[in-house]
């Protein structure tokens, strides 16, 4: 079996995005003298989080698969993660 | 001062899952007024297992479970594997015994869990789909209703089934946040193959099923395993590997799903398949010492959201637990409702039913499953052991023979395993398993 990228495979998932709130919110400081930034990018099966030549964290929200694994590993103070709103968000259609 | 407010309902479920649904059934069958609140578009939107589900628990609960739910495979096929980096050692138990009376089938949770929640409705509960609860309302301490969004619900119990994350339990202070080797990351890809492929590759007739556990280097050494779990006309294929573990060795976690997908030993059984779907889930793997507080004024917790998943190395359980949970929740608040006591007290009586079924038997008995599975040896090298003792059996390079106890002593020395460590993780897994 061809082995697609993990961008490709949330391409086969459906997802109703929230276009007015982000659920995801990193604070750099304590997220970089943590750790929990290279952690939460190591971590997340969706690939939500990207570390920049800078060695800020950027959020991609609107991948998230909502397992909650980022929030587990994180340092307190250093993750803000909710669900997304009702009805919004990954939808699966298998499970 | 002002009267309290009239409730709204006597039970608000929060979670359309397995546990809130069979909760909510349970309770509408009771003729209380239940109200089953879910946060996705529609019940088993947001939700994804690994795929077997134990189905004797809830057979009692819907008789008709087995010929009207959407399940997907009966399992008859336990596929325990050893996976090495070039061998594989597996123990392949087949047994009719287990397609009747059914045991265990796979499940898609999407497709399974509108079902549950339909029985529900059926039953007279409302089901409220696409709202997230935001917290519970509170009043001297005693859980009187949830909110969501600008909504204020009230009512006499609230059952939190919102899952293994459950901020509504830890809002509620009866969970803290975990401690990373009681948690696991599941990473799943559902995989479609036409029927006959799976029936072939599989070995399987009709409806019958199989799931492989496997543990090793599909994980690349990390806690935990891989499973492939067949369904009707497709495979759930995934890794479930444990957080502490994870971290401290600094895997991407993606990588290691790729090694398993791309394993020599695992590639053929997906070839040819078109990816459906890509999905993970949070995995309790604490045992008994995770499930903490479960009753609180006004409140109870059920299902993963209470800590009730179990792993004993060749079973892996949560729906069934969750199940069993909230026919124990269910019986409990009943009770409370009808003798007018809502309180920490007058719900008590679900923590003892709980520990009384079947439920809290097994996670008591199985109390030392998870420090056992966290022994490193699990995850590389009894597998290469076991394939070295073999490999010295059937390599017949013209070399005279020796007795296969004499191999396996020579592949125990050159291993980085010793002889005391053996007996001891051999004790260690008798008592925990």
């Amino acid at each position: 079996m061809n082995l697609p990228s993990v961008t490709e495979r949330l391409t086969k998932n459906r997802f109703l995005l929230d276009e007015e709130q982000g659920h995801i919110e990193v604070n750099q400081e304590i997220a970089r003298a943590t750790g929990t930034g290279k952690a939460i990018v190591a971590c997340c099966p969706a690939h939500v989080y990207t570390e920049e030549p800078d060695g800020t964290i950027s959020v991609e929200y609107a991948a998230c698969l909502e397992c909650g694994t980022c929030l587990a590993v994180a340092a307190p103070g250093a993750l803000k993660w909710h669900y997304p709103r009702g009805g919004f968000g990954v939808q699966f259609r298998e499970g | 001062m002002t009267e309290p407010a009239e409730p709204d309902f006597e039970v608000i479920v929060i979670g359309a899952g397995v546990a809130g649904c069979v909760a909510a059934y349970q309770l509408a069958r009771q003729g209380h007024s239940v109200l089953l609140i879910e946060r996705g578009e529609a019940p088993g939107s947001k939700n994804l297992s690994g795929g077997v589900l134990y189905s004797r628990g809830i057979q009692q609960v819907f008789p008709g479970f087995l010929d009207q739910a959407p399940v997907e495979r009966r399992i008859t096929r336990n596929y325990i594997n050893f996976l090495n980096g070039d061998s594989s050692v597996a123990i392949d138990y087949k047994d009719a015994r287990l397609a009747d009376p059914v045991n265990a089938v796979t499940v898609l949770r999407a497709k399974l869990d509108p079902w549950l929640a339909a029985q529900c409705e059926e039953a007279g509960a409302l089901l409220m789909p696409g709202v997230r609860v935001d917290r519970v309302l509170t009043e001297q301490g005693t859980v009187v209703g949830v909110q969501a969004g600008d909504d204020e619900l009230r009512c006499k119990v609230v059952v939190a089934a919102d899952g293994v994350n459950s901020f509504i339990a830890k809002e509620a202070g009866l969970r803290q946040k975990e401690p990373l080797n009681h948690l696991a990351v599941g990473v799943k890809s559902v995989i479609s193959l036409p029927r006959e492929t799976i029936e072939a590759r599989f070995n399987l007739t009709g409806d019958e099923g199989a799931a492989f556990a496997v543990v090793g280097d599909c994980t690349e050494g990390v806690g935990g395993g891989g499973f492939l779990y067949t369904n009707i006309d497709s495979l759930s294929a995934g890794i479930v590997v444990r957080l502490d573990d994870l971290t401290a060795k600094e895997k991407v976690v993606t990588d290691i799903f790729d090694h398993f997908l791309q394993h020599r030993f695992i590639a053929p059984y997906l070839e040819g398949g078109e990816l459906l779907e890509y999905g993970c889930h949070l995995v309790a793997e604490g045992g008994l010492h995770m499930i903490g507080e479960i009753v609180t004024d006004g409140m109870v917790v059920v299902g993963d959201a209470a800590g009730l998943t179990l792993n004993t190395g060749l079973t892996v359980r949560g729906m069934d637990l969750a199940a069993g949970s909230a026919v124990a929740a269910a019986e409990a608040i009943g009770a409370a409702l009808d003798a007018k006591d809502t309180s920490k007290a007058g719900l008590a009586g679900y923590r003892d039913k709980l520990f009384a079924s079947y439920v809290g038997q097994d996670m008591k008995t199985y109390a030392r499953a998870p420090s056992f599975l966290e022994v490193e040896r699990m995850y590389k090298q009894y597998g290469e052991l076991l394939a070295n003792v073999l490999y010295g059996a059937f390599n017949l390079d013209t070399q005279p023979r020796e007795h296969l106890v004499k191999v396996a002593r020579k592949s125990l020395a050159r291993s980085p395993l010793k002889m005391r460590q053996l007996i001891r993780d051999g004790i260690a897994g008798a008592r925990a398993l």
